[in-house]
């Protein structure tokens, strides 16, 4: 019975961190659209970033070892970047804001190896085309936020076989969300 | 609800036209041999679709920033009950690529709305507009031309003035058609954000813009200042968490506009009241269902279109999933609500990951009221018939594109058992998806727009 339970809460976890990486990966890939961030779009996005984010967290296994956020340097990068428009600048700060406190509380890998490899050996084998972290981003970060503290570089996971396209029952999509905090 | 085709008074639809260039994949069956064949241009795609007042005209905008006004052909005496063909009118390139240099950002060109301003004279206006810039175009044909000046000749070339010797004054004379479309206004500079929706009022003098966040009221005489109706930008934007998506005025009400949000809520506004209309005088919204909550709710809750019914006493509101009438007495639900294609709701991770999700479908309502229709995947589109609680879905392709062939209706089994003729979920291209529909303000002649074709249907004539 908890086994089953388990199984179900580390689905939800391993979608919820799909989802994000996902998510990411779109807000990203938005900047170089022609017309420039679309405002609409962008807000979608960190809805759903957020709503992830909370599920991430709520069904998270318990005690495990701190790590960085995978989207942090990612949002940073959106804050340090060279446009100058408020919109995309404002938005990363709301997404930004976010992974900020995600990176607090954010809780690493369940049981790999990889949390005590050197912070330069990452995964070279993406599955799919999520890519959390673009591996053409500079890894500098741009700043600390203020009670934050220097975590070791993000590791990704290799992403989990794509499970919501036939719709089974453990999906995120099909799950009742009534823990899910809406966006208001 | 029941099927269309169960009864015999029932309308039939019946190909017309297609208008574009002809798909790749059919492209692909003919091989080299076949000439002319354009491969599909990003440019090309169709934003928008709208007819004209009366309905003779139909203007098509483009990602290229360019406009095509068709128009209708006069019914043929030789074949009086068959409706004239839409042929082109009249093309212009309406907005251009441009660049904010402050911004570093590129400025699309692609025509996001279209709208025809009453007609009051023998030429045809219309507004246009991409990201930023709303243009007002005059379309006006000219069947004369002056000849016989005294300076110069009828090509244009200056004669030598010591050849003239008598004086004539010019006089005019037919020619062949000539459409003209000029730019009469340029409102720019009033939009910080994206410009989603633009509308005309009843009072003919005055239109409103939308962006993201804020509407702007013009007159159409005047291009260097508007005012700002409506501002919901927070005070600090790490608070946003609702934009504007649509607006729309009312049709016989000057004084009352409606506009929709991203979190699926209608709010009507009276300029009476304040020059300020952030204060909604009504506020249209449905609570959610807790059953149907799922991650992606914030997304196919956003509102993708908005319009009022001819009557004016309904609005009718499109979101991802489905269509909504309102009725403006009641605010607390719509008083219809339709499902395009609920089969897609077990989907929406998938559509998330390929875009889909974020696709904005419009919707039309029909000349009285009776019947509204959108467009989905596939190449389908939906009407529901609202008296008799029926729809239909159909199709829009080139295999169905035999003249007055009658489009046969289609249908989308979630699962399980597909019977003969359906097709499953699975199956469906998401590529071809139908955005842009319109009706015919006065007859059963619609125009669906594919990725890149424009599609005429009109009901069989017995």
């Amino acid at each position: 019975m908890s086994d089953t339970s388990t199984e179900t809460t580390m689905e939800v976890n391993a979608e919820a961190r799909r989802i994000l990486a996902v998510s990411i990966s779109k807000l990203y890939a938005s900047r170089s659209q022609r017309g420039g961030l679309r405002l609409h779009r962008s807000l979608l996005l960190s809805l759903v970033m957020r709503s992830a984010r909370d599920i991430y967290h709520s069904s998270a296994p318990p005690a495990e070892p701190m790590d960085t956020s995978p989207e942090e340097p990612v949002e940073l990068d959106l804050e340090s970047g060279p446009q100058s428009d408020e919109t995309p600048a404002e938005l990363s700060s709301t997404a930004g804001g976010g992974a900020h406190q995600e990176a607090e509380e954010e809780e690493g890998e369940p049981a790999e190896d990889k949390e005590n490899q050197s912070p330069t050996r990452r995964s070279r084998k993406r599955r799919g085309r999520m890519s959390v972290a673009p591996h053409f981003l500079p890894s500098k970060r741009a700043r600390l936020e203020p009670g934050e503290e220097r975590h070791a570089s993000p590791l990704l996971p290799p992403p989990p076989p794509a499970s919501c396209r036939m719709g089974p029952p453990e999906t995120l999509t099909t799950l009742s969300m009534n823990w899910v905090i809406p966006a208001c | 609800m029941a099927e269309v085709g169960d009864d015999s008074d029932e309308v039939q639809w019946c190909f017309s036209q297609v208008k574009g260039a002809i798909d790749e994949d059919v492209a692909e069956g003919f091989g080299p041999i076949c000439k002319g064949v354009c491969l599909q241009r990003d440019a090309d795609v169709i934003s928008t679709v709208e007819f004209n007042h009366c309905g003779e005209l139909l203007a098509t905008g483009d990602k290229g920033g360019r406009v095509v006004i068709f128009q209708q052909e006069p019914e043929s005496k030789n074949r009086p009950q068959c409706r004239g063909e839409y042929n082109v009118y009249s093309t212009f390139q309406s907005h251009e690529p441009e660049f904010d240099y402050l911004k570093s950002l590129e400025i699309e060109e692609k025509i996001n709305k279209i709208r025809w301003l009453p007609q009051k004279n023998a030429a045809h206006f219309l507004l246009s507009t991409n990201d930023k810039t709303i243009k007002l175009w005059k379309i006006s044909e000219r069947d004369k031309r002056p000849e016989g000046y005294n300076l110069k000749e009828d090509d244009g070339q200056y004669r030598d003035p010591n050849t003239v010797t008598a004086l004539r004054v010019p006089i005019f004379r037919p020619m062949d058609l000539m459409v003209e479309a000029s730019p009469r206004r340029v409102f720019a500079n009033a939009h910080t954000y994206h410009v989603n929706s633009i509308s005309v009022n009843s009072d003919c003098e005055t239109y409103l813009s939308s962006d993201d966040l804020r509407i702007n009221l013009w007159h159409l005489e005047i291009t260097d200042r508007s005012f700002n109706i409506v501002d919901i930008k927070p005070a600090n934007m790490e608070d946003l968490s609702e934009i504007i998506t649509a607006s729309e005025f009312h049709p016989n009400q000057c004084n009352t506009f409606v506009y929709s949000s991203s979190k699926g809520a209608i709010r009507l506004c009276d300029m009476r009241a304040s020059a300020l209309c952030d204060n909604h005088a009504k506020l249209f919204e449905e609570s959610e269902d807790p059953n149907n909550r799922s991650f992606f709710s914030d997304i196919i809750s956003s509102i993708s279109d908005i319009k009022f019914s001819h009557s004016g006493r309904y609005m009718m509101t499109r979101d991802y999933l489905s269509i909504k009438i309102w009725d403006l007495n009641m605010e607390t639900r719509p008083i219809e609500t339709y499902q395009v294609h609920e089969y897609l709701r077990s989907k929406l991770c998938s559509l998330y990951e390929n875009d889909c999700i974020f696709d904005k479908f419009e919707c039309c309502w029909n000349g009285n009221d009776s019947v509204v229709m959108t467009g989905s995947y596939n190449n389908f589109f939906r009407m529901f018939e609202r008296g008799y609680r029926q729809d239909v879905t159909l199709e829009a392709s080139r295999e169905n594109s035999m003249p007055q062939s009658v489009l046969r209706p289609r249908k989308v089994s979630s699962g399980g058992k597909r019977k003969k003729d359906e097709i499953s979920v699975d199956s469906l291209d998401f590529n071809k998806k139908i955005l842009h529909t319109a009706w015919h303000p006065l007859d059963n002649v619609i125009a669906v727009a594919t990725t890149n074709n424009l599609y005429i249907f009109q009901d069989k004539i017995n």
